[in-house]
């Protein structure tokens, strides 16, 4: 973390999201907000808050509802000299917007030689837990993380989400940034003041432990750190990996703990088939196969659609019960 | 015919109070007998080995140049794969677009001074983008607009509908070219869509849409140069249907008798923008057919000189697979390079 600051303050990881906007629009006046009811509304989450009153409509702004559009006016407006921070309103609303992405946000720099690019970031609420209506909490990160040329970066922490959306801004590649929406309001921290970065691919070592690593990201970093806290009632000792960025990812935090433990589990609410987590089970078998004392597990959704039924959302969404079990059979091995 | 003429198909003209001078006359028609000079030998090339799949314009240079011509190099040009000559009017070095057909990195990387993006292969895909550029331009304090082509079986995606919204709504200094060439591939345009008169779709985002004879270069400029007018001054964005037809396959692997009769081609052949403006010039008295032979001869000199420089280009290492794709390499790209290093060389 590149600290300049040294006063924090209580936020939650909504108020930080909104404090670090409000610093990128101040600092850099390439800066500008748009999406959809981002302007006076101030965004369905109100991460936008109060922007377009302080930096007025030219820079912060709606657009018409139109998720291609969206992005693929950001690509425009990143490619003329523009830091376009674009906000679609729910990462499962980001679909329409695909052949933007793939066809053109993650190539321009390589279809340009370098000549043009696109410093565009593209924020986009995600995830289950909260009860949401049909197709608002999907976790798409898989899809952005295996479109060459795209940075993938999902938060936890209110600080981390303010020091990673600050360098994602000044990032000179398109980065993807999920924030979890059951993190939005349920978490609090103090948050350094002022403007800092944390940088893009280095992980967060959550717990430190000896016996299994678990591996995680976003609105599940709650839920294994919960199942860690379990664990330890039980002289179980976990090392939670928070990995904050998808792309790049930090290779050698993820080995280095699990060559230390022997034991790795990965925990996801994405569907299970091709997601992240199998990169990183394939990343720990290709090298820290001789490290396993147990083969590698994977918590994760379920290959359906994310439900809409509150009273089975839960099982669907890791929880720290299945996480523990997780954790046991692999020390069961 | 409900659009916009200045000279007519017999080389007449028809609108006498919006004919340029001599000057302007004389350097459109040189621009246009020049791209045709491109589009002629680009496909000789091409069946001789020397450029790879090629997406020939002819008949279609009066769109393509007259367009382009009313822009400067302030402003953006974002065109499609068949708009080489669109690109080459606006100042693209000739040698930059057989090195792009060549599949050569070399012409993939636009050159700097130049606000050309690189060919869009997908259709439409470029129109949201030229209402981000023109934007950009508008929020950094400058008058520059943003030009983007499409031909008829573009106005069926839905980026072209999210663009013009878009860009309506958000007044963009914009000048969106539909080129309605006929044919999307096999597809005629009356099986792409029930609407006949493409210009008239910009009423539905509230934009200003002009149908214009797509192969008068006169006309075409003339309605170009007010729409870019219009943009610099804040008034938005036109929709311009630049009527024509595209004589030439699809790509020189087409074969357009699959699917469609001589006939019609025939029946555009007549109406050829660059003889139209030929004849017209000759009439009065400002060309003749010396003027002709020192300008082929000028336009052929340049062409042989530019492929000679793109011959100079080397072709591409392995490694360079995976160079660029972002500013700094991550930590997987750099191990992908030294492994495609090892295992293939430099």
């Amino acid at each position: 973390m590149t600290l300049t600051a040294q006063k924090t303050q209580t936020m939650t990881m909504v108020a930080a999201i909104n404090d670090a906007l409000k610093l990128a629009l101040s600092r850099d006046e390439k800066v500008c907000v748009f999406g959809e009811d981002v302007g006076v509304m101030g965004g369905v989450f109100r991460a936008t808050d109060g922007l377009q009153a302080q930096f007025g409509p030219a820079r912060v702004f709606d657009t018409p509802l139109a998720e291609a559009g969206i992005v693929g006016m950001g690509v425009g407006l990143g490619l003329a000299g523009m830091r376009p921070v674009a906000e679609i309103q729910f990462a499962g609303f980001l679909y329409p917007a695909l052949d933007q992405i793939l066809s053109h946000v993650g190539r321009y720099r390589h279809r340009t030689r370098g000549r043009f690019s696109v410093p565009m970031v593209v924020r986009a609420p995600y995830g289950g837990g909260v009860h949401t209506p049909e197709q608002h909490a999907d976790s798409p990160e898989a899809i952005l993380a295996h479109t060459p040329g795209v940075k993938v970066v999902i938060p936890s922490t209110p600080s981390d989400a303010k020091g990673l959306l600050l360098a994602a801004i000044e990032d000179p590649d398109p980065v993807f940034f999920f924030e979890a929406i059951k993190l939005y309001r349920s978490v609090k921290e103090e948050v350094p003041e002022g403007y800092f970065t944390t940088p893009l691919g280095k992980a967060r070592t959550v717990r430190e432990g000896d016996d299994v690593t678990v591996i995680c990201y976003g609105g599940m970093v709650e839920v294994c750190t919960k199942a860690a806290d379990a664990a330890r009632e039980h002289d179980i000792s976990v090392e939670v990996i928070d990995l904050r960025t998808l792309v790049p990812m930090d290779k050698d935090a993820v080995l280095a703990s699990v060559r230390k433990t022997g034991r790795a589990v990965i925990v996801t609410e994405a569907p299970r088939t091709a997601g992240f987590h199998s990169e990183i089970a394939a990343v720990i078998a290709e090298e820290a196969l001789d490290s396993l004392l147990a083969p590698v597990v994977r918590v994760t959704g379920f290959d359906a659609p994310y439900p809409p039924f509150t009273s089975v959302e839960d099982t669907y969404r890791p929880n720290p019960a299945r996480v523990a079990r997780a954790i046991k059979s692999v020390l069961d091995y | 015919m409900d659009m916009l003429q200045i000279i007519d198909e017999g080389g007449t003209l028809v609108s006498p109070d919006l004919l340029p001078g001599d000057e302007t006359l004389l350097a459109l028609y040189r621009a246009m007998r020049r791209i045709r000079h491109f589009d002629e030998r680009a496909v000789v090339l091409h069946r001789q080995g020397r450029m790879g799949v090629y997406p020939p314009y002819g008949g279609m240079e009066a769109s393509q140049a007259g367009t382009t011509f009313a822009l400067t190099h302030d402003d953006w040009l974002l065109p499609t794969y068949r708009d080489t000559g669109a690109a080459l009017t606006y100042g693209l070095p000739i040698a930059q677009v057989v090195l792009y057909w060549r599949t050569s990195p070399h012409g993939w990387a636009m050159p700097e001074g130049l606000k050309v993006l690189p060919f869009y292969i997908p259709i439409a895909t470029q129109y949201p983008h030229a209402v981000g550029c023109a934007l950009a331009e508008r929020m950094q304090g400058r008058s520059n607009v943003a030009m983007a082509f499409i031909g008829d079986g573009g106005s069926s995606e839905g980026d072209f509908h999210e663009a013009l919204n878009f860009a309506g709504a958000l007044s963009a200094p914009c000048v969106f070219i539909l080129q309605n060439n006929g044919w999307a591939i096999s597809v005629p345009t009356s099986a792409q869509t029930k609407a006949v008169n493409l210009s008239k779709r910009a009423d539905g985002y509230g934009i200003p849409g002009v149908r214009v004879d797509g192969n008068d270069i006169v006309a075409v400029y003339h309605a170009t140069r007010e729409a870019v007018e219009r943009a610099r001054r804040g008034e938005g964005p036109t929709l311009i249907e630049t009527v024509t037809y595209r004589v030439k396959p699809h790509t020189v692997s087409d074969d357009p008798g699959r699917y469609r009769t001589e006939d019609l081609t025939k029946e555009w052949l007549t109406k050829d923008p660059v003889v139209r403006l030929r004849a017209f010039l000759t009439s009065r008295g400002t060309w003749s057919d010396e003027h002709e032979a020192a300008l082929v001869q000028e336009i052929t000199d340049e062409f042989e000189a530019a492929v000679l420089e793109a011959d100079s280009y080397g072709e591409p290492t392995p490694s360079e697979i995976v160079d660029h794709v972002f500013a700094t390499p991550t930590p997987a790209l750099s191990e992908q390079r030294a492994l495609l290093l090892e295992e293939y060389g430099a």
